[in-house]
């Protein structure tokens, strides 16, 4: 019988040995022998070890040979019925519409083992979650990362009036709150969504990042010029905590980036044409970018699913109408943090200042309206529902 | 009828995972199946020659016992079934590259490191083999696990290190072992050097006696030979158990250790533990 060789030279099986034989062995069917060379010491020994933990047989080589081999190795069949049952997770660029749970963690588009863990992905649904523009808004985000000590120009000389100085403190404090509870609500999300869905899991990832770094800079900038925070409203946190409740993966992300995200994008805007320095104008700035990915997700990704689901605008109304329920009875937007956007806004004490800065915020007031209106109506909202529905939205802006 | 109850030792915590997976797997298919774990293998082969249990998941020590004491009370027990890994071990014989030794005679008077004193692959075959080579050897045990004959490897790692650290002339390992230590370092590559190998011989087995009720074991034997490695729900608890396909028992294999435990007196022909140090 014709055998084929394999030379190990002096490669033993405890050197790496073990990915010759693996790759002589794969194109040969079971039942196929393999005469087996080398100088290695011990290698007839660690041979006999090898294969009864590979399933595959030992034998010795043929008495009378002139050039007998080391063993010669019969190949079992213990790899070709670990594989018979694999299946392909998908394709790398093709997300379908409900991944099973035993696909798991495996990359998509690998070869997976049957049997293994059936991990519980609740967030498993291509209509729930998957936006056709989240790889590229990813590989955005990804590109746009910045260094906080960097991008801001900390040290930059800079006089404001104590007063303005205390009420970018208040609206600084007021920010870092806000997006402790935007870097919770995705946080929340990202361990419940099928890593079949690599990009959203990406996105929303990078998006914790986003809000970890928000919360830095703001913080940051409060301390630039005083030991103290400013205050943090009850009727605030009430509002934010709302957010933060809410389990539903469509319903957070809703009021989270389509009301709240959205929001707050027009008071970064703000911020930055009113802003008295110019560190508070770079971090207003920086923000506003990153906060606009994450409204375009949101979306993004509910459009898709209004469109799959026309029934979940029901929901979405549900939602906005719960949470104006919940906090009718609080304050909303802190009243410190409402005078001090006017006060920053105006620049002095002057009346006329006043004026001026109260009608800033008046117009930031009804440009959030406009914003959330344009947005409702991109999910399908009729003019009239989108203008009843932006209205119910919380006073807190986020 | 009650169910077919199987003895296995828990060397492991993987063990109560193996089994309660294959319980599963049994009751599914009809089979009236349960398990119990014991500490030692001794108290589960008196408990199976006793009829407290149909069926023991053997050492191949174990299995030694087993017969012999199935014999010595009228009985006769038989290898049911073997994983396809348990045939044809061996044991090697290792020493530091720089001795002089050659051949096992040549420890004669030498300092051998072993597993621990139960262990068929690391302590009885080899000290049997060195015994039947004319080598008279100081032996230094490592008792890890006694009472688990061996399945334990950490007795096994020990007697490497003390060769490695120059403390022993030579080391008895298993074949797999030797190869093991040198892939995480435990033995250096190149270091070491095999000077005899013993065997080849059978490892554990499925031993029954002959009074437990044919209709199940039959039914068990079955099962268990039937099931395949592409069985996604099987492979894991059969990687698990470390084998591919479980295969008919067989008696042949175990020679070399009824001779070894003859030979250093272990056990009585009638299955007496007469190893004076042994206190599994």
């Amino acid at each position: 019988m014709t055998e084929r060789r394999l030379d190990l030279g002096g490669l033993g099986l405890d050197r790496g040995a073990h990915l010759l034989l693996r790759r002589t062995l794969e194109p040969l069917a079971p039942g196929d022998r393999l005469a087996v060379d080398g100088r290695a010491p011990a290698l007839a020994v660690h041979l006999g070890a090898w294969c009864r933990a590979e399933g595959h047989r030992l034998e010795s080589p043929a008495p009378g040979l002139a050039e007998p081999p080391v063993a010669v190795v019969v190949r079992g069949d213990r790899d070709d019925e670990r594989w018979m049952t694999a299946t392909r997770a998908g394709a790398p660029g093709d997300v379908v519409r409900r991944p099973p749970p035993e696909w798991g963690l495996a990359a998509r588009g690998a070869l997976v083992e049957a049997g293994g863990p059936e991990p519980m992905f609740d967030l498993d649904d291509r209509d729930l979650l998957w936006a056709d523009v989240a790889p590229r808004l990813y590989a955005h985000a990804a590109a746009r990362q910045w260094d906080p000590a960097m991008a801001i120009p900390w040290n930059e000389p800079f006089q404001v009036p104590d007063e303005v100085e205390a009420a970018v403190v208040q609206v600084m404090t007021y920010l870092t709150e806000n997006e402790q509870a935007a870097l919770i609500v995705p946080a929340r999300f990202l361990g419940r969504i099928h890593p079949h869905f690599r990009e959203v899991v990406q996105l929303l990832a990078v998006q914790v990042a986003d809000e970890a770094r928000h919360m830095e800079i703001f913080t940051r900038r409060a301390l630039l010029r005083h030991d103290e925070l400013g205050t943090s409203s009850a009727g605030g946190r009430a509002s934010l905590f709302a957010l933060v409740e809410e389990t539903d993966f469509a319903l957070a992300s809703f009021l989270l980036s389509v009301l709240g995200e959205g929001s707050f994008v027009d008071l970064l805007a703000f911020l930055e044409r009113h802003a008295p320095d110019p560190v508070t104008r770079r971090v207003a700035w920086l923000a506003m970018q990153d906060e606009r990915r994450h409204v375009l997700f949101g979306v993004a990704h509910l459009a898709q699913h209004a469109k799959a689901d026309p029934k979940v605008r029901d929901r979405l109304r549900a939602a906005i109408e719960r949470r104006y329920d919940a906090l009718r009875d609080t304050a909303g937007l802190n009243a410190e943090v409402f005078d001090s956007l006017v006060l920053l806004a105006a620049g002095g004490w002057s009346p006329e200042q006043i004026e001026t800065g109260y009608a800033r915020v008046q117009r930031l007031e009804a440009d959030m309206d406009q914003g959330r209106r344009r947005r409702l109506e991109r999910l399908g909202f009729p003019a009239d529902e989108a203008e009843a529905l932006s209205a119910l939205h919380t006073r807190n802006f986020m | 009828m009650g169910p077919l109850v199987m003895g296995a030792v828990c060397y492991d915590p993987k063990v109560v995972t193996i089994w309660t997976g294959f319980r599963r797997w049994f009751v599914e298919r009809g089979l009236p199946f349960d398990f119990v774990l014991y500490s030692n293998y001794e108290r589960q082969v008196e408990d199976l020659v006793a009829g407290h249990i149909q069926a023991a998941w053997n050492s191949p020590l174990a299995w030694v016992r087993a017969r012999r004491l199935a014999s010595a009370h009228g009985l006769t027990a038989r290898p049911l079934v073997m994983r396809d890994t348990d045939r044809d071990l061996t044991t090697v014989i290792v020493v530091r590259t720089d001795s002089a030794a050659e051949k096992p005679a040549d420890l004669d008077g030498r300092t051998v490191a072993t597993g621990a004193v139960d262990s068929p692959q690391a302590t009885l075959i080899p000290l049997a083999g060195l015994a039947e080579f004319g080598a008279e050897v100081t032996v230094r045990r490592y008792d890890v696990g006694v009472g688990l004959h061996g399945d334990h490897i950490s007795g096994e790692r020990d007697a490497a290190r003390a060769l490695a650290a120059g403390e022993v002339d030579a080391a008895c390992l298993l074949d797999a072992s030797h190869l093991t230590f040198l892939r995480e370092g435990t033995l250096r590559a190149g270091a070491t050097r095999v000077i005899g190998q013993i065997g080849p011989y059978d490892h554990c087995n499925m031993t029954v006696v002959d009074t437990a009720p044919a209709a199940l074991v039959d039914r068990f034997a079955e099962l268990l030979l039937g099931m395949s490695y592409s069985d996604a729900r099987l492979r894991p608890l059969l990687d698990l158990e470390g084998l591919h396909s479980w295969e008919a028992g067989r008696v042949t294999g175990y020679e070399v250790l009824e001779a070894a435990a003859d030979r250093l007196g272990f056990y009585g022909p009638e299955g007496q533990i007469l190893a004076a140090d042994y206190r599994p």
